[in-house]
């Protein structure tokens, strides 16, 4: 169907509410970047790029925070996919009593970020919580310490809420696209002598790739900006251990209210997500070809 | 290959459901026990004193009922604008589509705490202030565009051919969509209702930062008082936890088959 005016007024509402509340906001706040608030005076003025050159020049924090969220976004985004689909096929394949379990699978996804965040501060905690003698009891700690206070664990601390939160996005997803797959498909290739792992490798592979990149596309983005679980457990530290972007962000514009460079640190964080986003983009168009 | 699912099953319900367990042990456990009794599995006495300070003395009710109005009023706008948008994506092509999807999608991107000032500039601006309408607007704006994508997948689904059908038997292209394609699509719709009621239910940084009343604080913020304004009662907010845990996961656990259904209908081929 082409028209020119019906699909924009079913458009307009949507729009409205984003252009007000998203966009103007999001144009706002970026324009922050180029000047210096002044908090004594309460004043600020425009000094162009100067906070840019900062960034690239100076900044070893903001060079840490990077590595840092590499290493947040993608260990957090391995264990919650690969957990995710295992999930999604046990779900998918059937089992006694999956009625009840399935409900209880998907728990984590429900509950707010900063209640998964003070859980698990508790869980870690050598007085309140009983991971640390586990970890003992295991061989991996010498004596039960706090993971989150070491600045070489800290990070897998967040990593682990993160995780515990996530896989139920995934199964959600994955299980949708794998109940989409017609039974058939697999009879024929029964019939034909393929094996449950060439099935597999061959058919639901490949059906389920364009939910598991646009997933992973999206979620890798939400994980890179998601500073909640983080600043509730470590807020950062210890030593910057665990300070990812989004969180230097939240410290720069709301512990030393530098709001100008704030900005920076985000139109940084943008850019590069960005340009993450185009590349799976594009991937996603070129597999469709062959899909 | 049957048997060898039950130990990783029971292994995904241990890694669940043992935070779950642990967080309401504190709620039950008497303060005086929580520290000397802190890494035993089951406390030597029980009490639920934490659940019956949140629950009568506190302003928890309050909080719940502010929670519950701001969640399901943001999740019934949402679906229905993003029905409309989701529609108009799905069936027409025009002009200006695609940097339509991709600033969707830049809106994603930006980290929220950078535009949390401007946004507060703009509800000044309309006097929405510190109160859950101007809260509503703003969840509404925030989870409108994954739900457009949601929604759009879900028309993708549902076979034009037979809106077209009922257009040209004489429907108006309004009673095909109430006939046809809504019904059509209405898991897709339980599951877009779903993610955003959950996502509104668990927002804290926007209803921290723009609402001060006590009167109009939601469920998230409320419990953050217990961190802020009294020095930390652990138990009472671990009873306040569970307890705000209860009605979002009932919803959750009736709606998800939804949530399952409907994404297979739109199978987010597109």
């Amino acid at each position: 169907m082409t028209n020119r005016v019906e699909p924009w007024l079913y458009l307009a509402p949507t729009l409205l509410f984003i252009f007000l509340l998203v966009l103007v906001p999001l144009v706002t706040g970026i324009s922050y970047a180029f000047f210096n608030f002044d908090l004594i005076s309460g004043t600020q003025e425009f000094v162009g790029f100067d906070q840019f050159v900062r960034i690239l020049s100076e900044d070893e924090v903001f060079t840490m925070s990077l590595v840092n969220t590499l290493f947040w976004t993608s260990t957090s985004l391995f264990f919650q996919f690969t957990l995710g689909l295992a999930l999604a096929l046990i779900l998918n394949s059937g089992f006694r009593g999956i009625k009840f379990i399935q409900p209880v699978l998907f728990v984590p996804w429900a509950v707010p970020s900063f209640l998964i965040g003070l859980m698990w501060v508790w869980m870690f905690n050598p007085v309140t919580g009983p991971l640390p003698y586990m970890f003992e009891g295991l061989g991996l700690m010498e004596t039960p310490e706090n993971l989150l206070s070491d600045p070489d664990l800290a990070m897998w601390g967040p990593i682990t809420a993160n995780v515990w939160f996530g896989i139920p996005f995934f199964t959600i997803m994955l299980l949708a696209a794998l109940r989409s797959i017609p039974n058939d498909i697999y009879e024929a290739a029964h019939m034909d002598g393929v094996s449950g792992l060439q099935a597999f490798r061959h058919i639901t592979l490949p059906l389920i790739a364009p939910t598991i990149i646009i997933t992973l596309m999206i979620r890798a983005i939400w994980i890179a900006n998601f500073a909640e679980i983080i600043i509730v457990m470590t807020n950062g530290g210890p030593a910057n251990s665990t300070q990812i972007v989004a969180t230097y962000i939240y410290d720069t514009a709301y512990q030393k209210m530098d709001f100008g460079y704030a900005s920076v640190i985000s139109i940084a964080l943008l850019s590069m997500l960005m340009i993450y986003g185009f590349t799976l983009g594009r991937i996603r168009q070129k597999m469709k070809v062959y899909i | 290959m049957e048997r060898a699912k039950y130990p990783f099953i029971i292994g995904f319900l241990v890694f669940t459901l043992f935070p779950v367990f642990w967080m309401f042990k504190i709620s039950v456990t008497p303060d005086r026990l929580l520290y000397s009794e802190g890494i035993v599995a089951w406390p030597s006495q029980t009490t639920f004193d934490h659940y019956y300070a949140v629950l009568v003395e506190g302003s928890f009710p309050d909080y719940f009922m502010n929670s519950f109005i701001v969640s399901f009023t943001t999740a019934a706008l949402v679906t229905i604008l993003a029905s409309m948008a989701g529609y108009a994506l799905s069936r027409f092509h025009f002009k200006g589509k695609v940097a339509l999807l991709t600033i969707l999608l830049l809106t994603q991107m930006f980290p929220i705490v950078m535009i949390i000032a401007p946004i507060y500039n703009v509800l000044t601006f309309i006097n929405l202030v510190d109160s859950i309408s101007g809260l509503i607007l703003v969840y509404t704006a925030f989870n409108l565009p994954f739900a457009c994508f949601l929604m759009q997948s879900f028309f993708d689904g549902a076979p034009q051919e037979l809106e077209e059908a009922a257009m040209i038997d004489g429907c108006t292209r309004l009673q095909a969509m109430e006939k046809v394609t809504i019904p059509l699509c209405l898991p897709g719709i339980g599951a877009t209702l779903g993610f955003v009621f959950t996502a509104a239910w668990s927002e804290l940084l926007f209803a921290l930062m723009f609402i001060s009343r006590q009167s109009q604080m939601t469920f998230p913020a409320g419990i953050m008082n217990f961190v802020t304004k009294f020095s930390v009662d652990w138990g009472q907010m671990a009873a306040a936890m569970i307890l705000a845990l209860i009605p979002v996961c009932i919803f959750f656990a009736y709606i998800q088959k939804f949530i399952v259904q409907g994404l297979t209908a739109g199978a987010l081929k597109g």
